[in-house]
Order: C-alpha cells, then structure tokens, then sequence
C-alpha cells in the first residue's frame, strides 16, 4: 500500500467517523422537535449528546485538516468549488454549537424556542449539504485542466444530489433516534423508537432510489458491473434488519446496523471513486487522483508518523469517554444544556 | 478586487475568532490551578470559584470553536491557490492542530463539564489540565503554521509548489519560537486581566469577598508574571524580525530611510505616506537601537532603501506594507502592553499591603482594564499580518497571487456579509450572557428562581465521587 493510497484510507476513515458519531448528534437535533414534547425533555435530548457533541464535530475538523495536509489540491478544489454549500455549512455549525451551548442559560420561552430552531436547522441543513456535496463529489463536477472547479453553484443541485441529500438527512435521523433510545428511559424511549421505525421506514426508500439514480449518475456500476460489490451489499443489509432489531427491542443491534449502514454506504462512496478524489465532467483525464492531488512523499511520510502515533491515543480516550459516560439519562440528572 | 474582499473577510473573521482564542487558553490555565488548589487543599471554595470561572470560559469558548471552523475552512473556499502552494507544508501544521489539540481539548472539556459526580477529584483535576494543554497546543500548531508564512523553512520549491524537506526546520523555526511565547504569554494575561477585572467589580460592591478576593490576588500574580514575559518575549520578538522581516520594523517605526549609527527612536509622527516622509516626529535618541540591537549604536534600514532592494531581488512592484497602519498599531499594542505590567505591578504592592479593598478607583480601573489584553492582541495581530504585506508568504508567494480563481466577487461579498453579521449577532449574546453571569454572581439563588437546575454551581459537599 503507498502512502498514499494509506492517507486517502485516513481521510474515509476520518470521514466515516464524522459521519456515524456526528450523523447521530444531527439526528438528536432533527428529531428534538418531534420526540420532546416539553422543555424539559427537549433538554434531554441535548444533553444526551452533551459530553460527545464537541469531540465527534472534531472528526470534521481532522478530516479537513488531513485533506490539506495529504491532498492540498483535492482540498482546494473541494473548498473553493462548493463554496456556498460550504459556507452554509459553518453558519449551521455555528447555530448547532452555540444554540447548545446557550440555550439553558436563560429561563425564557422565546429565548429557547429560538435556539430550538437554530439547532434543528443546524442538524438538518448539515447532512443535506454533505448528501449533495457527496453525490455531486460521485458525479462529477466541471474539473478544468487547472484543477479547478468553474461550476457553479446552481450545478451542485439536481435530482441526483437532492434525492443523496434527502437520503443521508433521514440516515441520520434515524441513527439519532436509536442512539435515543440507548440514552433515555420511558416515555421518551418509546417515542424515540417509534421516530426511528418511521425515518428508518423513508431511509431505505430513499436510498434504494439513490442506488438506482448511481446507475445513471455516476460510475459505481460500470466499475462493479451490477453486483456493486460486498461492502455496498453489506450497507444494504445492515440498513434492511434495523426494523427487525427495533421490532425486538434490541436497541443496541439496532443501532450498531444504522452505524454499519453509515460506515458501508461511505466506503462505498469512496471505493467508487478510488484512485479518484474528485471526478471531473469535463474531461476524465483532468480528474483528481490521490497521486495528482497529493502533496510530496516527504510530508506524506512525516505525517503518517504522526498520525500513527495520535490516532491510537485519541480512540484510547474517546473509548473511554463513551464508556464513563454510558449511563441512561433522567429527568433528575445534572443537566448542562 | 476578489483579492480585497478575501483579505477583509480573513482579516475580520480571524481578528473576530481571536477575540476568544486568548481567554480560552488564558482563562483555562487560571481554572485548572484554581482546581489544584481544591484539590490539594480539599476547600471548596476553590471548587465553587472554578465553577464559577468555567462559565465565563464557556460562554467564550462556544464562539471560539465554532469560528475556529471557519478558519480551517477558508484557507481553501478564498485562498485555493495558496493552499495549493503551501499545502504540502502548511496543511501538516492544521492537520497536526486537530489531531493533536483539539481531540483533546473537546473531549476532556465534555469529561469535566458533565464528570464532576462520576470521577475521582484527580481524575477530574487531569481533565482541566488536558483542555488548558489542548488549547496550548492548538495554539502552538496554528502558530507553526504562522510562522511559516512570516519565515518560511524547510522547504523547496518544485512544480511551482513549496514542498516540505524538513519538518525539524519547521518546528525549529526561529519565528515560532519568538512567536509562539509572546503569543501564548499574551493569552495567560487576557485571562488573567479578565479574571482579576471581574472580581475587581464584586469586590467593589463587597459581594462574595471570601471568593473574589482569592480570585483577584491569584489572577494579579498570573497577571503580572505573563505581562512581564509577553513584554521581554515581545522584545526579542522585534529584535528578531529587525533581520528577518526589516521592512514590517522599519514601517512600525515609520522609518523611510536608513537611521543613523545611534538610531533614534520615534515615539509618534504624522505620516505621510504617499511623500514617503514623516510630516513631524517626537524622537527619543539611541533608543531605536538599543530596543533593536541592545547597543547604543546600530543602524536600523529605511523604507525606501529596503524597497530598492527588494525590486532589485524580487522584480518591480511595491513592497511597502501600510505604514500608517503598522506604525499605530505597533505602539498601540506596545502601549497597551505597559499599562498592563503598570497596573498589575500596582495591583501586587496593594496585595501584600492587603490594601487592594481600601482602593476603590484601582478596582475601577482593573475592571475597566479588561479591554487591554484585547486591544493589545487586536492591534499585535493586524501589525504583523499588514506589516507583512504585500507578501503572503514572505520572499515567495504575493497576497494578490493567491485567491481563488474561480469565486466570484459576488461571492465574496456574499459569505463577508454573512459572517459579519452572525458574528456580530453572536458578539452580542456572548457580551449579554458574560454580563448576565457577572450580575447573577457565585451565589445560585438567583439562578433557581429561574428554573434552571444549578447543580453545577452549587452541589453538596462530597458530591464528587472521590
């Protein structure tokens, strides 16, 4: 394996640690509205994702701080052509964080309803700019010789990026509604579980629809032939027994499928576009490869050294984050948000 | 014009993200030694004023992280071609920052806020320490980067690109090793004047003495200490970039030609920029060479001089930074600087006199003291970013050279806008909440009034699971 076939197998996994730890804070903020009834409970919610929230958004940082570094070019041409998308993006990201952590620091109605929908925006405006950055990502954008992306923004927009950015939002509701469930008790539970058999019900329309757009829409098929390979197989599967494991109350199973089905569908995603980072509509040789796009084999080097030595150190804690925090949430417990 | 508008948007969001990168790591620092002292002293009073320091630290840190986001982000969506240009070395930098720093600085903050019933006091003691040292490090990583765009290392330029060779020669860089301390000394004292200004006010009305006192006679010893150091760090700091970037020091000084062999320093004069002469000038003799070489004699290169030779090794064009602007924003930040060691000096005599109570008009001034740090840090960071204009990298990649190609000015504006105004929105609440936490106070009566559960502030004794 080169290095830099390595630093693009980081970059997904960072990725897809972004999106199955995050993924599930965004479903908290989606459904917040829908599963708690009251403020109290809406403070619940929040602070079920409290001790994590900050740390799983710092996938995204590393993702993009690991982009720069191993593929400055797939970095520059990624952030200076969705640039609107992008910059929606921070904005969400800011309303989420700072509607967390403001919203219990004062006692009035108006004051909370307005963070309310700050957060839930900034839950829901996230996956759906991912969905279409992904898709788009898949399908290609206008690459030009220079590397650089002269679409524009309204190109970013069509059935096939709508339907992937439709797909993901209801992914990660539902990944957020089980992860509910392992976190509450009671009333809550039973509505958090009865959200996630619905939006896992709409997921797996949609993202039977989306497989079919890819045929059309991107290249996955004619790389795979029709058998798109185990690793899509088992995102496919993983997503089709989450109602089984709810059905049974196994919640923990069930959660861990909608996990599996976030981290097949991503490599997969990846996978298709391997060697590729980015693929241009223009012309495929102008397309962006981990070898085009990436930084000397020097600093490649260097950083694989660090990267190796943090990332063991960082799971070893996150690990342990998750595991002091396991208990069951209740409306007596110290609350924060 | 795309290139304007990029640069006023970097310049306003990173100033603006600046604001609250200081007191994070400042404020973070005096909380984890306050939360040492509950621990070793086992007062919980100590506790309480940890607590009750941690809301002011996460009112701030809210907006530092979530504009830090930003600041990744748009090295890419306005700068492209930079990026392209120096990812190789810069990006390891960012990359490092988050894997490193900000891993650790958010998940040990979520580990104190919602541990303080689950773990062991010295398990929860680490985990203040682990956010004071993530901030730390995060700071030192992006000023790694910094560096390399003041004094470029460890590099070579192949393809067009600057393509890391050594990355010793980029963690040795002798700019970050100026900058990174007077950086870091300069975010203890924003959190140390911050903390000393606000207990200065409870003091002032004689509420929570047995609180604030502590707090205010902690943060002067800090406060003193780390203006001291950013002071003396600050002087080699212009001693270095007299040779390695002579025309931002030869603009701070507003200098247009070479001095002579004892150079005077220029304590203010009207500029006047397009004459490229000084329209007056109050001069203290031998001083610019003293604080430029500590000798009483040597010279200090002029504006139009380095100019001619930059044309000769560069190619024509102008590489005159803004004047104007170097030179005011440099004794701003060096004025600041000096009422800060001022104050504080006197904030210690009146401490080990323990007259600081009887001095009303000192406590005034340390609250309204508050805003220094920030002056001090707003006018350091646009005197050494302006002052080294035109280049981007310096010696290597010019600014105007730098944008992306393919965004629009429209764009630009667009995403400029937008920011300034969620960020002055934020600005506001942020100020609003500090404020509302400053009337509330330590006490948590208020605060049960309005339903909000407090038991963070206040919790029953042994309620850490120790």
């Amino acid at each position: 394996m080169t290095l830099n076939s390595l630093w693009f197998a980081l970059i997904v996994i960072l990725f897809t640690g972004f999106f199955v730890l995050e993924g599930f804070d965004f479903g908290v903020g989606i459904l917040a509205p829908i599963v708690g009834k009251s403020d109290e409970e809406r403070r619940l919610l929040y602070n079920s994702i409290g001790p994590f929230w900050d740390g799983n958004e710092v996938w995204l940082i590393a993702a993009g701080g690991a982009m720069f570094a191993a593929f400055p070019q797939w970095y520059a041409t990624l952030f200076s052509g969705f640039y609107i998308p992008l910059f929606l993006l921070v904005i969400a990201l800011i309303a989420r964080g700072v509607g967390l952590e403001y919203r219990s620091k004062l006692p009035a109605q108006h004051w909370r309803k307005a963070w309310d929908t700050a957060i839930f925006l900034g839950s829901v405006l996230p996956p759906i700019i991912w969905g279409i950055a992904l898709a788009n990502i898949m399908k290609g954008v206008p690459i030009d010789a220079q590397m650089n992306d002269v679409g524009s923004l309204w190109g970013l927009v069509n059935l096939y990026s709508v339907v992937c950015a439709i797909a993901l939002m209801l992914l990660f509701a539902t990944h957020g509604a089980l992860f509910l469930t392992l976190k509450t008790t009671g009333e809550i539970q039973t509505r958090a579980r009865k959200a996630a058999r619905r939006t896992g019900l709409w997921t797996t329309i949609f993202m039977l629809i989306f497989v079919i757009l890819s045929y059309f829409y991107s290249s996955i098929f004619s790389k795979t032939g029709i058998d798109p390979g185990t690793i899509a197989v088992l995102a496919g599967i993983s997503l089709i027994s989450v109602p089984f494991f709810i059905r049974a109350k196994k919640d923990g199973w069930a959660f861990l499928m909608t996990s599996f089905t976030i981290v097949f569908s991503t490599i997969t995603v990846f996978i298709d576009l391997f060697p590729r980072v980015m693929v241009s509509s223009l012309n495929p040789n102008w397309s962006l490869t981990i070898y085009n796009a990436a930084s000397n084999p020097y600093s490649l080097h260097v950083m694989t050294w660090i990267a190796l030595t943090l990332i063991p150190i960082i799971l070893g804690y996150t690990i342990w984050t998750f595991w002091t925090f396991r208990k069951r949430l209740s409306l007596h417990d110290h609350m924060e948000y | 014009m795309a290139v304007d508008l990029a640069r006023w948007q970097f310049g306003v969001t990173t100033v603006y993200h600046f604001l609250f990168v200081p007191l994070t790591i400042g404020l973070g620092f005096l909380i984890a030694i306050l939360e040492s002292i509950y621990v070793a002293k086992n007062d919980e009073k100590y506790k309480k004023m940890a607590q009750f320091w941690m809301k002011f630290f996460l009112i701030n840190l809210a907006i530092a992280v979530v504009t830090g986001i930003f600041q990744e982000f748009q090295f890419g969506m306005n700068w492209s071609t930079y990026s392209r240009f120096v990812g190789d070395v810069f990006g390891p930098s960012l990359a490092v920052e988050g894997l490193a720093a900000f891993f650790l600085e958010s998940t040990f903050l979520g580990v104190w806020l919602f541990g303080w019933e689950r773990l062991p006091k010295k398990v929860h003691l680490a985990s203040i320490w682990l956010v004071s040292l993530g901030s730390t490090l995060s700071a030192f990583w992006i000023l790694t980067a910094n560096a390399f765009m003041q004094e470029p290392m460890g590099y070579a330029i192949h393809d067009g690109r600057a393509e890391m060779t050594s990355f010793g020669a980029i963690l040795t860089n002798p700019q970050l090793w100026v900058e990174f301390p007077h950086v870091f000394f300069g975010a203890i004292a924003t959190g140390s004047f911050f903390m000393v200004g606000i207990s200065a006010w409870y003091l002032l009305r004689k509420r929570s003495i047995d609180l604030f006192q502590p707090s205010f006679r902690i943060a002067t010893v800090v406060a003193l200490i780390s203006s001291i150091l950013t002071a003396v760090v600050g002087h080699e700091q212009a001693q270095h970039e007299v040779v390695a970037q002579p025309m931002k020091m030869a603009a701070a000084e507003a200098l247009w030609n070479t001095s002579p062999l004892h150079a005077p320093e220029t304590l203010i004069a009207g500029i006047d920029a397009a004459g490229h002469h000084n329209t007056f000038a109050i001069k203290i003799p031998y001083l610019l060479s003293i604080l430029s070489y500590n000798r009483l004699s040597g010279r200090v290169q002029g504006i139009n001089q380095l100019q001619q030779q930059f044309v000769q090794k560069y190619g024509p064009g102008n590489y005159i930074p803004n004047v104007y602007i170097s030179f005011w924003t440099f004794r701003i930040m060096v004025g600041a600087g000096s009422l800060m060691v001022l104050l504080s000096l006197i904030g210690l005599v009146l401490f080990l006199r323990d007259r600081e109570l009887k001095h009303g008009w000192f406590l005034k001034s340390m609250l309204a003291a508050i805003a220094l740090p920030y002056i001090a840090n707003t006018a350091g960071w646009i005197f050494t970013e302006m002052g080294r204009q035109p280049w981007i990298v310096y010696g290597l990649l010019q600014t105007r050279d730098a944008v992306s190609p393919t965004v629009s000015n429209a764009n630009v504006l667009f995403t400029l806008v937008g920011f300034a105004f969620v960020y002055i929105v934020l600005l506001t609440i942020g100020v609003y909440l500090a404020a509302r936490a400053v009337r509330q106070g330590p006490d948590d009566e208020n605060e049960r009034e309005d339903g909000i559960p407090s038991n963070l502030l206040l919790e029953p004794s042994g309620g850490s699971a120790s």
